[in-house]
């Protein structure tokens, strides 16, 4: 289902969901081309994070993993400057000093992507504290994976946000649904005994809800709820959002296995290949949220792939941008360690 | 001059900064009580449980709860009840707190002091009286601050908490109930200034915390034999002023230095390899180090004492420093040994 939004709403989480897909996508052939180092994409999950973050206000603060790029796409930060920092270039918004692990917009509301898992919770509960204790009417929202809930410091936390009804929102993306349950050592791995994660908030007497990360009115209406439970001093909301993993990041490196999206699939089945029948028929969120606004009847198809053309032209833009742009000076670099 | 304790100049340093700044909050396990030795008592009284705030026993997240409200604008004085426990907190003060500034490109700041208790004494055993000071120098993005006087303590704190950096402000237990001048209200002690606290012409000692004490009661001693010890506190170590150091050992020629922490690693090493490249030509000896031995701190007050490096460890380096006479040194003052 769509989410319960205007026709304008909706069509703009689909400009932002297509862009997050061909950033990522656009970044996995550049690093066929060159070494560009670790990364992580978020493709898949572009329904959770688009709905999600579309109904933060100004003043809130996100603070994400290292699956970060769309979710700072989805709040506005510039694609090109984000290929220049991914890049470590200067003209990235930390000027190379953070990279895809550790991006960060304090004007979008990013203070910092934590890349040691479960380091985001701490710090996300603790926005929500600053923001209580200063009277500030503003939610601090925990991006995290399934991952981060095998690290003490997220029961830590969510003891306080629970104690002290803290204005923050964990929202966790869940990845992992395959491999749950699974044994160490396998990959892609969730080594938690529990294999219901919102069990693991029960006892906090923090609301809970288990949702269809790939469905964006889910997604949408459970944000809501716990927006307006933060907002009206009602404490703190837990939201397990389950995705799915996408085919090309079940490798330590991510592949574009199952190639470039062609938005057109979603209304012509016949372009969908023999491989990845499942993905592209019924996991990938994109394809789906496509599918419903044309039945939904809210833009033409002919529209979609004008914006799209759009889209990817801007994202080669970016990557060009990135790639012209001069490596930051090393004195100038290396300083910063203190205030 | 009115005397103070050191565990008053700290609560008094508290008191003052809460009262100046509204955005201060005062955090950790036990606080409203006062904490295990009473530095934060009375405070509740004076500024409600909203600014004093007790927080659950979860090091790893109290650390960053507190960064992640210092970037919202609060200016948290975490804490942590020994600093032994602050292992549990590494990640959130070593791979956050130090590197958020950093990271972002100095998009955030974030102004946080994080007070711990540290130091043998009391037969508290090896969870309870580390002295960790030189693992935290190692973190670009730290400051870290051991004050010796009660003066000191009320100072350098409340400089601490108006610092916009992460400050470590570790006190030792052994100090909380010495006496010292009372440092008027308006006044603050600057981070990064050592001090000297004995002036000498033959050897310099640094010390670091209560072995600043150790180190003049051995300096008092050896100027009975005629060896007179400048006596160097360097209050802050991160960052270091080498400056003062360096200066007292171009007029001494012999720098032995002494901490409570073990030997291996510790801050003694670090600057005792500083003063070198920067004066080599200058020392007529090698640096010394009077530090604990590299084992974890024993509980029984008679292993304690043999732990804690004492006066008469400093006394036999400085001898030693003297008696070491490095060919084609240009000549410095010779102490002359009325003592032997």
């Amino acid at each position: 289902m769509l989410p319960d939004l205007s026709s304008d709403q909706i069509l703009e989480q689909l400009r932002q969901a297509v862009l997050i897909r061909r950033f990522e996508e656009e970044l996995i052939k550049l690093a066929g081309e060159r070494d560009i180092g670790h990364f992580h994409v978020y493709i898949g999950q572009e329904m959770t994070g688009v709905p999600a973050l579309y109904l933060l206000e100004e003043g809130d603060l996100s603070f994400t993993t290292h699956r970060n790029h769309g979710h700072l796409l989805a709040r506005g930060v510039p694609a090109a400057q984000m290929y220049a920092e991914i890049l470590g270039k200067e003209t990235g918004m930390m000027g190379g000093r953070g990279g895809t692990l550790h991006l960060c917009s304090l004007q979008h509301g990013f203070p910092t992507t934590s890349s040691a898992v479960g380091g985001v919770t701490p710090l996300a509960t603790g926005a929500a504290f600053g923001f209580q204790k200063l009277g500030q009417d503003r939610v601090s929202v925990c991006l995290f994976g399934d991952g981060a809930l095998e690290e003490g410091s997220w029961h830590e936390s969510i003891n306080i946000a629970a104690m002290e009804k803290l204005p923050v929102i964990y929202l966790c993306e869940n990845n992992s649904l395959e491999a749950l349950g699974q044994k160490a050592g396998e990959y892609p791995s969730s080594t938690l005994a529990a294999t219901d994660l919102i069990d693991l908030v029960t006892p906090f007497g923090v609301p809970a809800l288990q949702i269809d990360g790939c469905d964006a009115s889910a997604v949408h209406a459970a944000m809501s709820e716990a927006l307006q439970r933060a907002r009206g001093g009602g404490g703190a909301t837990f939201i397990e959002a389950r995705t799915v993993r996408w085919p090309g990041n079940r490798p330590i490196w991510p592949e574009l296995a199952t190639g470039e999206t062609n938005l057109a699939m979603a209304w012509d089945p016949s372009l969908i290949p023999e491989e990845h029948q499942v993905w592209h028929r019924k996991q990938d969120a994109v394809l789906a949220f496509v599918r419903e606004i044309i039945a939904a009847d809210l833009i033409e198809p002919d529209s979609i792939l004008a914006m799209d053309d759009e889209i990817r032209a801007d994202m080669k833009a970016g990557v060009k941008f990135a790639l012209d742009s001069e490596y930051p000076k090393a004195e100038l670099a290396l300083e910063l360690a203190l205030a | 001059m009115a005397e103070q304790r050191y565990i008053d100049g700290i609560r008094q340093a508290l008191r003052e900064e809460l009262a100046r700044d509204a955005t201060i909050r005062v955090l950790g396990e036990d606080v409203t009580l006062g904490g295990p030795f009473g530095a934060t008592k009375g405070l509740v009284e004076e500024f409600t449980d909203s600014r004093i705030i007790n927080t659950p026993i979860s090091e790893a997240t109290i650390i960053g709860l507190a960064v992640g409200a210092a970037i919202t604008g609060l200016r948290p004085v975490l804490e942590i009840m020994f600093i032994d426990f602050i292992t549990l907190g590494m990640d959130q003060l070593v791979n956050h707190a130090a590197k958020l500034h950093y990271m972002t490109g100095g998009q955030l700041e974030v102004p946080l002091t994080i007070r711990a208790t540290g130091g043998v004494g009391g037969g508290y055993g090896a969870h309870h009286s580390q002295s960790l000071e030189a693992w935290f120098t190692h973190v670009p993005g730290l400051k870290v601050v051991a004050p010796y006087t009660p003066s000191d303590a009320k100072g350098l704190l409340k400089s601490s908490i108006r610092d916009n950096n992460p400050v470590l402000f570790l006190e030792h237990r052994g100090l909380y109930w010495s006496r010292g001048e009372e440092l008027a209200a308006d006044e603050v002690i600057p981070l990064g200034q050592a001090i000297v606290r004995r002036a000498g012409e033959h050897v310099t000692i640094l010390a670091v915390s209560k072995m600043v004490g150790t180190a003049l009661k051995a300096a008092e001693k050896l100027a009975a034999e005629g060896i007179e010890a400048e006596v160097i506190d360097p209050r802050t170590l991160a960052p270091l002023d080498i400056e003062t150091i360096v200066s007292s050992v171009r007029k001494t020629a012999h720098l032995v230095i002494a901490h409570e922490a073990v030997e291996t690693g510790g801050i003694g090493a670090e600057i005792a390899s500083r003063v070198q490249e920067i004066a080599f030509n200058e020392l007529a000896a090698p640096v010394l180090r009077v530090a604990a031995p590299f084992s974890p701190v024993p509980t029984s007050i008679a292993l304690e004492r043999a732990f804690v490096p004492g006066e008469d460890q400093i006394i036999d380096a400085v001898r030693q420093s003297i008696a070491f006479n490095r060919v084609g040194l240009t000549p410095h003052p010779e102490p002359t040994r009325t003592g032997e």
